[in-house]
């Protein structure tokens, strides 16, 4: 099967590190895989792109980077346009809906698109739009165990955000859940 | 003895390779930190400050790297287990102090995470650059000991380990992380304190008067240990110094004082030494690789294999002292070993030195800045074997 | 017929170290027999009292005392008695170095030990010069004197020690000239007692270079010169007290204030914020005899 590459890119401050730890950490700690996280550390200043990037495998991780990734999480269209070229033929690529507009896409990528931040308001905090990122990812990959992601939510958020951030992160998986019965 | 309780965060985590080390210290016992700011080791000492006051240690930041890489040894005379952490021009500043802390013979624990250099460099990008630097950095002749983790959970084992050897052989320990270990998180076990061994510090059962300093204890090449406020009225000098630690400047002090600091590290050699070997069992090339360049060479091996070659793995764990014995055994049996390293050539010359023409040394260089590409190496085994 | 007695300074000394390296007319040895005075008078437990040097010959006077000592680097005396007073709060520690090593190569850790009232006695000996190495300019050395690196005379604007320290936030200021001997005992006791950072300069000839290559006279003339041209006043202000050459000398004890030292500040910030959760950090205490 071979390690599955996972980049995650946003704007500075989306809290898109968080989302990278939490599926790095749910296949490493609650899925009995392996997972390596690696960021680009620069002298970008908050608000502009950055990613975090993971890769989980089967097996023990030996190349720690991301080349060309498996599958991509957009939150900011700057970030989608950085980082979209680096996506494999055959990718899959998850954006927020409202703030990103694919185009000029390798042949073969499946977008899916979840209205992150609108969910992320209803819910009352739009700092949760990574939380449904990360419940969207994993609906759509299968990567990581929805159990995993759940208890990697759970122990990685501060403990008094517990609540609201599994409801985001149930959110963002129904959604997930939703479009793959469509397809 | 085993380690205290209240600082081992016994369980599963997903922790980067700086932080993983914090913990590695704190399992170790050690309660006492001074640090400055540098990338990409930062981290190390920001996880110690916010975590040192829940378990009853003391961080200080200061002004510079010579303060904090000599504030540490004070902590280790006033009866603290102490480690200072940095990076790149940092470990430059800190010299000066490895070499005091040799001369005196000072249990303390220098984490420097590599990142590509000369001078300012790349200070958020990787490099193996400071190899040499670690084993003969500050002047003057002396040994010390080098530990190279490859992954987090090696930056926990490993720091801990530092910490006992420090103790052990009352030497500096200097943790080698390059900033790709340092910086990627993966999952770190961190075992029960009751399954934790940590080598407590060797206080002498002398009393004041008799014990000298800076004489081998009996049977071995260690002098033990006192600290400030004991009534042993110590002298402690970074001139050379006779075995009550008085100044003896003449050729006989220094000949005795040197020889017996080399001798604590050369004859213990096999004590000190880790590594680990994989498929040796007739391989033609042996890549002999550490740090996060010996995941990067497995990949390599394994595009290698699949083109046919045999090809095993040595990784080095200790720097240094550097496994000779190991090196020289193997370079009787193989065609060549490859030595991949983010750097222009430090541990393949050591590798070359000791294959000593028997066979053949291919070092696979790369300046740093990134890892290797894992198809650059596999190319340089397939022509060590051909 | 009286009793021979020992000389009362001999228990505070490594007597099989001397004699010294210093010169026939230093200060320095001076001062350390002021040292001596002080710690008899400060009854303190001389085990629990250690000293902390840099390089240079001031740099050598811990290695004379018969307490725990620490001849470190040059400079670097006070990083490291910090470390071993955080680490081990049960000790006093003195740093007792020279202008050059104190003010020049370790000026960095000097105002920032300073700022952060660290708990240390500073005794800064200021001769005007290296002394080890040859007689070099330092940061002391006033206009016009000649060193070996100022041969035609020195022309650099010098530091007041004093009013550096004051301005860093010392909580004990005080100077002396090694003529003052009674009052540079008095101050090191002070010092002693006293918490945080307590910086006593101490102006002493060097005869062998300061003074010889000054045409300055001997350290007998130095001595007078002292006695002539310094001035007791007693909480001067500080900016008012720089040197000049071969000028008068303003001496005395110019601050002396209370301010929370470093590890006050540290505990209180500590309970503070983190309450129950803070455990302190506990001195290793005294290493119990098998």
């Amino acid at each position: 099967m071979g390690p599955t590459e996972i980049k995650i890119g946003g704007l500075g401050g989306q809290g898109v590190i968080l989302a990278g730890i939490i599926i790095g950490k749910a296949a490493a700690l609650y899925d009995n895989k392996h997972s390596a996280l690696t960021q680009a550390f620069g002298p970008e200043a908050r608000g502009s792109a950055c990613s975090a990037q993971v890769v989980v495998d089967e097996d023990p991780i030996l190349y720690p980077y991301v080349q060309k990734p498996h599958l991509m999480v957009s939150m900011s269209q700057d970030a989608f346009v950085k980082f979209a070229p680096e996506l494999r033929e055959d990718g899959t690529l998850l954006i927020e809906e409202e703030l990103v507009k694919p185009q000029g896409l390798p042949k073969g990528v499946k977008v899916f698109a979840v209205p992150a931040t609108r969910i992320a308001e209803e819910l009352g905090k739009k700092m949760v739009l990574n939380i449904v990122m990360v419940g969207f990812f994993t609906a759509i990959s299968g990567v990581v165990s929805e159990e995993a992601a759940r208890k990697a939510v759970t122990d990685t958020v501060p403990p008094s955000t517990i609540d609201l951030n599994i409801k985001a992160f149930e959110r963002g998986f129904a959604h997930g859940k939703k479009l793959l019965a469509k397809a | 003895m085993n380690a205290d309780p209240i600082g081992v965060l016994t369980g599963s985590h997903y922790l980067d390779g700086d932080h993983s080390c914090s913990e590695g210290a704190i399992a170790a016992g050690c309660r006492f930190s001074a640090g400055y700011p540098i990338t990409p080791s930062t981290e190390v000492v920001e996880r110690l400050a916010s975590r040192f006051p829940r378990v009853g240690g003391r961080f200080q930041q200061f002004e510079d790297e010579l303060a904090a890489s000599i504030a540490v040894l004070g902590a280790v005379w006033g009866g603290a287990k102490a480690v200072t952490v940095t990076s790149g021009p940092g470990f430059s500043l800190m010299m000066e102090h490895i070499g005091l802390a040799a001369i005196t013979e000072c249990p303390v624990v220098y984490i420097n995470v590599q990142r590509g250099g000369p001078s300012t460099g790349l200070p958020t990008q990787p490099a193996q650059g400071d190899m040499m630097q670690a084993r003969f950095g500050s002047h003057g002749d002396y040994r010390l000991i080098a530990l190279c983790p490859n992954s987090p959970q090696e930056c926990f084992d490993l720091t801990l380990r530092a910490f006992n050897l420090a103790e052990e052989y009352r030497v500096p320990v200097v943790v080698m992380l390059d900033e790709v270990v340092g910086h990627m998180t993966e999952k770190v076990v961190i075992p029960p304190a009751d399954q934790i061994e940590v080598t407590p510090r060797r206080y002498t059962s002398k009393k004041p008067g008799d014990f000298k300093l800076f004489e081998a204890a009996e049977g071995s090449l260690v002098p033990e240990m006192v600290k400030a406020g004991d009534g042993y009225r110590v002298h402690v000098t970074g001139l050379t110094h006779d075995e009550r630690g008085y100044p003896a400047m003449n050729v006989v002090a220094q000949d005795k004082m040197v020889k017996r600091q080399f001798a604590k590290i050369v004859e213990n050699a096999d004590k000190i030494i880790t590594f680990e070997e994989k498929n040796l069992l007739g391989a033609e090339a042996v890549v002999v690789s550490f740090g996060i360049t010996s995941r990067i060479a497995e990949k390599g091996m394994q595009l290698a294999r699949e083109k046919g070659a045999k090809v095993g793995s040595f990784r080095l764990i200790t720097a240094w002292p550097f496994p000779e014995k190991q090196i020289i055994e193997l370079s009787k049996k193989v065609k060549a070993f490859v030595v991949p390293e983010l750097n222009m050539g430090q541990m393949s010359l050591e590798v070359e030195r000791l294959a000593a023409g028997r066979c053949r040394t291919i070092p696979v260089l790369h300046a740093g800045g990134t890892v290797h590409n894992p198809e650059v190496i596999a190319e340089a085994i397939l022509e060590a074997v051909r | 017929m009286s009793e021979l007695r020992e000389n009362p300074v001999n228990e505070y000394l490594r007597l099989d170290r001397l004699p010294s390296i210093w010169c026939p007319g230093c200060g320095i040895g001076t001062t350390v027999n002021c040292f001596t005075r002080a710690l008899t008078e400060s009854k303190l437990d001389l085990d629990k009292v250690a000293i902390v040097s840099g390089i240079g010959c001031t740099g050598r006077v811990a290695g004379y005392m018969n307490l725990d000592s620490f001849h470190t680097t040059h400079g670097r005396a006070i990083p490291f008695a910090t470390g071993l007073k955080l680490a081990n709060p049960d000790l006093k520690v003195v740093v007792y170095s020279g202008d050059g090593d104190l003010s020049a190569i370790g000026g960095n850790h000097l105002v920032h030990a300073a700022r952060r009232n660290a708990d240390l006695l500073v005794v800064c000996v200021n001769n005007f010069t290296y002394g080890m190495t040859g007689g070099q300019v330092t940061p002391t050395t006033p206009i016009s004197a000649v060193a070996s690196t100022t041969p035609y005379g020195a022309y650099e604007e010098t530091f007041n020690l004093p009013n550096l320290m004051d301005a860093c936030g010392a909580v004990y200021v005080a100077r002396w000239t090694a003529f003052h001997v009674r009052q540079i005992a008095k101050s090191m006791g002070e010092g002693l007692k006293k918490k945080g950072f307590r910086f006593i300069e101490i102006i002493a000839p060097c005869p062998t270079l300061y003074l010889r290559r000054n045409k300055l006279g001997d350290g007998l003339d130095e001595m007078k010169y002292y006695k002539e041209k310094s001035v007791v006043k007693n909480g001067a202000d500080t900016r008012e007290v720089g040197l000049d050459y071969h000028d008068k000398i303003v001496v005395g004890k110019f601050v002396d204030r209370e301010r929370p030292t470093l590890e006050e500040a540290m505990d209180k910030r500590f309970t503070d914020v983190l309450g129950a959760k803070y455990v302190p950090y506990t001195s290793p205490g005294k290493q119990p005899l098998a």
